[in-house]
């Protein structure tokens, strides 16, 4: 079993490093379809062509793009991630400043929404067709149709401004004690919670629901099994392997999506980096911070499939 | 010559008027200052500011005495990991406050746009603008330590003429032929062609002093008022009180200033009357009234002479007409556009760049009216009555898309059908501007008239929007840098925005406001210097926190 798992891991790590060197073909290809160039851009309005022209020199850009390609990929291969075009400050010293803000958010939010959603996907299927049911389906409805832009700016607008309780803004740095973590991270993980918890106590619902159906649970009602048991102990274990999907896939969007939050509250997180680097054109960020994501996305749904796989009698001993 | 225009007016020297200011710091009214100069009767003749000490009056606009102590932090709509400490390389606002934040210029803007001596104690021409001698000041020091020479001065300033710096103003700097040392405290620069107005050229932003052979410029080493603790491109910098600063008997007065960036108009709004920060830039008319609804925040709207213009290229088809330029210019409702779009934060303009307020604004010019009828003959004149065209519009150009739509209207009165064309932001200035026949163009504030009219209206400027050429106007534009007398150089560029008016390429319906929200526990916010928000970016000396 164990080499079969070793196999797997390794051929899925494989796939994984060819799915990245696409991605980052495809990247390049669009930011070099992007109209305007990283000299352009930094140049602003008022540049002269020969000021960009000899800003392209001085940045390389006026190789060609099969070149400049390569440059990237052989530095990214040997670890070095490239410069920053638009400052010139390494791109892992500008990754190595936003993301563990993202971790840290990616963390608080994983927290506290994981459990708060398959506790009330579980008591939904336990009380399906009930009165809690139907309310915890509007709920999570409503939560899902609601836009994360407008649960922000309604909470900033009644927390922040018209309570005072807290701040309309996030500053990472000032975080000296639990106080002060509360203050900033109430709002931003509260609206993450709002689009996560939703989506993921909807997929455990539907994943315990569709095993609390099949015929061994039946038995299981039969022979007296005590409800908690019964989910818990028989129908919990099989439906681990859609819920993990579920939960990856919340995770991965932590990490790189949350540009609407890290906007409204103005969080130095790592999903700001990615679109200033791309409207500055800032082709060596743009590629590190797709492969994160990339990266990070293919290793999130690798460890749910383990998961799955691991809980499952059936496919773990094959 | 000595100091430009301002020899006009000023007639008492820096040194007197830093006597004057002492006086007042110790009790005595202004009034009573100037006659302890025996000079009272120039009260009267409107003393806005006194030379070498900008902002020495603050104390009298309502809101106390300065004071020292006090934090605050202040949100620019704009920041990204592209944010420099480099002035050359300053590109929106929150660049430009942190260079007047940690650096000075050899000059500096005053209210009325009159450059006043700064990190140099005098300046003058021996030629009528082609040899300048500027003076440095004594006993300035780096934050590092390091005393300022001439020799700070010939790098910081030669710096911009080299390509491989990327300087934003690489193009004015161009006029700079060569600046030397003369001695330990004068540094002689030589333009290739005279231009009366260097001394204000070198009060922008980009031309800040940095100490010399500065290549890293993270630690923000400047003479500034005040001194950078902490940077972090895209995220903040802070900012603490230079207690060595020069200047004496003014600013600064805060302790510390956080700048951070909020790209999202509303989150901006929102950390303001939360409190969390006290001072804002970038308000749009629609919001500014959320602001002044509150309590405890005030907002500020100063007339910059920023503008989104009409631009009919005159070398391509239909636009080369005259007739048709001149119709689309009729075909301004430019109240309607100040009331609708701009909520009334703006100033109706009349086709003219030169915004009334600064120096050297002709006002002898009739208002140009909204007149479809008239518009419609010019048209039929042209051949062009009924025609559809294109007109491209963009986010990118500030209310283009209102003033667009606006002119739809109004263009099918004329019997004209206007296609707008709406295209987006991204790469909208090195891909669409001044490429089509009819497009939209926005132009930032200049510091000085012939700035703006040699970028945008000389016949062969790069940015000549709309490929205008006019031989009597290049000449006039010439002619009026190395012009000595005052009167004449005014009679010059009244001459030069009558034929922009007349035949220009371009239509400038309205200019707009720059507007700023603030905490109104912050002094000295009366101060105003007509190029834009955040007092022309140079708050952070001449406010301070009244607790």
């Amino acid at each position: 079993m164990r080499h079969t798992l070793a196999v797997l891991v390794l051929s899925r790590l494989a796939s994984s490093l060819v799915t990245l060197f696409l991605v980052s073909l495809v990247i390049f290809a669009i930011t070099a379809l992007l109209p305007g160039d990283t000299a352009q851009q930094i140049l602003g309005q008022f540049a002269t062509p020969e000021q960009v022209a000899a800003l392209r020199v001085q940045l390389g850009l006026d190789h060609p793009a099969l070149i400049r390609y390569w440059h990237w990929l052989s530095g990214f291969v040997t670890g070095d991630l490239g410069q920053s075009a638009s400052n010139g400050v390494p791109v892992a010293q500008l990754l190595a400043a936003r993301l563990p803000n993202s971790l840290i958010l990616a963390a608080v939010t994983t927290a506290i929404s994981v459990p708060l959603a398959l506790v009330m996907g579980m008591v939904a299927a336990m009380r399906r067709g009930g009165t809690t049911d139907r309310v915890l389906n509007l709920v999570t409805l409503s939560m899902v149709a609601l836009p994360e832009f407008l649960v922000a700016t309604l909470a900033v607008l009644l927390f922040a401004v018209k309570l005072g309780w807290l701040p309309a803004l996030s500053y990472v740095a000032n975080v000296e004690s639990f106080t002060d973590f509360l203050k900033i991270y109430t709002m931003p993980v509260l609206t993450l919670c709002f689009v996560l918890v939703a989506q993921m106590a909807r997929m455990t619902r539907a994943a315990l629901i569709d095993q609390l159906d099949s015929a061994y649970v039946e038995m299981a009602r039969l022979k007296g099994v005590p409800p908690m048991r019964r989910v818990l102990r028989h129908a919990l274990p099989n439906a681990v392997g859609p819920i993990a999907n579920a939960v990856a896939l919340s995770l991965s969007y932590l990490i790189g999506g949350v540009i609407i939050v890290e906007t409204i509250f103005n969080y130095p997180g790592i999903a700001g980096l990615m679109v200033d680097a791309v409207s500055n054109r800032d082709l060596a960020l743009v590629q590190a911070c797709a492969m994160l994501f990339c990266g990070a996305y293919l290793l999130l749904v690798m460890l749910a499939d383990l998961c799955a796989i691991l809980s499952n009698p059936r496919l773990r001993n094959r | 010559m000595k100091c430009d225009d301002n020899c006009e007016t000023q007639l008492i020297s820096p040194q007197q008027s830093q006597l004057v200011y002492r006086a007042m710091q110790n009790g005595l009214s202004r009034r009573e200052a100037l006659k302890l100069l025996g000079i009272g009767g120039l009260a009267a003749a409107g003393l806005g500011s006194l030379p070498g000490i900008p902002g020495a009056y603050a104390g009298e606009t309502g809101d106390g005495t300065p004071r020292k102590g006090g934090s605050i932090r202040v949100a620019a709509h704009s920041s990204s990991t592209m944010d420099t400490l480099d002035p050359a390389l300053g590109d929106t606002a929150i660049d430009y406050v942190r260079a007047f934040t940690f650096y000075n210029g050899l000059t500096q803007f005053d209210e009325k746009l009159t450059p006043q001596p700064c990190l140099a104690e005098s300046f003058e021409t021996t030629d009528n603008g082609g040899r300048w001698v500027f003076t440095l000041r004594q006993g300035v020091t780096f934050h590092s330590g390091k005393s300022l020479t001439p020799q700070d001065v010939v790098f910081s300033l030669m710096r911009h003429k080299d390509p491989d710096t990327g300087s934003k103003v690489m193009s004015m700097a161009e006029q700079i032929d060569s600046v030397r040392a003369i001695d330990d405290r004068r540094v002689e620069i030589n333009l290739v062609s005279p231009n009366i107005e260097l001394p204000s050229i070198l009060a922008v932003s980009h031309m800040m002093i940095v100490a010399e052979g500065t290549s890293d410029f993270a630690s923000g080493n400047g003479t500034g008022p005040f001194v950078c603790q902490q940077f972090t491109p895209g995220v903040r910098s802070v900012a603490l009180r230079n207690d060595n600063y020069w200047r004496e008997g003014g600013g600064p007065w805060l302790d510390r200033i956080e700048m951070v960036g909020i790209s999202d108009e509303s989150a901006r709004i929102n950390a303001l009357l939360s409190g969390d920060v006290q001072l804002i830039n970038s308000v749009s008319g629609r919001n500014a009234g959320r602001i002044e609804q509150s309590q405890g925040s005030a907002i500020k709207s100063v007339n910059s002479g920023n503008y989104t213009d009409l631009v009919m290229r005159v070398d391509q088809q239909p636009t080369s007409a005259p007739e048709f330029r001149e119709a689309m210019k009729y075909l301004f409702d430019r109240d309607q556009i100040l009331r609708v779009a701009l909520r009334g934060y703006g100033e109706v303009a009349n086709d003219q760049p030169v915004a009334p307020g600064t120096p050297y604004y002709f006002d002898g010019l009739a208002q140009r009216e909204y007149d479809p009828d008239r518009a419609a003959s010019l048209l039929k004149k042209a051949g062009l009555d009924g025609a559809r065209v294109p007109l491209v519009v963009s986010p990118a150009a500030s209310y283009s898309e209102e003033m667009g739509q606006f002119l739809q209207q109004s263009a099918s009165r004329a019997g004209l059908q206007l296609a707008l064309n709406r295209v987006p932001a991204d790469g909208y200035w090195s891909n669409h501007w001044m490429k089509h026949p009819l497009g939209f163009g926005n132009i930032n504030p200049r510091p000085t008239a012939n700035i703006l009219l040699s970028q945008f209206f000389l016949s062969s400027a790069p940015w000549n929007e709309s490929g205008w050429h006019n031989e009597k106007f290049d000449q006039l534009l010439i002619a009026s840098r190395s012009e000595p007398d005052a009167a004449t150089r005014r009679q010059m560029y009244a001459d030069m925005q009558t034929l922009i008016h007349d035949e220009g390429g371009i239509g400038i319906p309205v200019f707009l406001s720059d507007i700023d929200g603030y905490d109104t526990r912050l002094g000295g916010m009366q101060r105003t210097v007509p190029l834009g928000g955040l007092m022309a970016y140079m708050f952070p000396e001449f406010v301070w926190w009244k607790g």
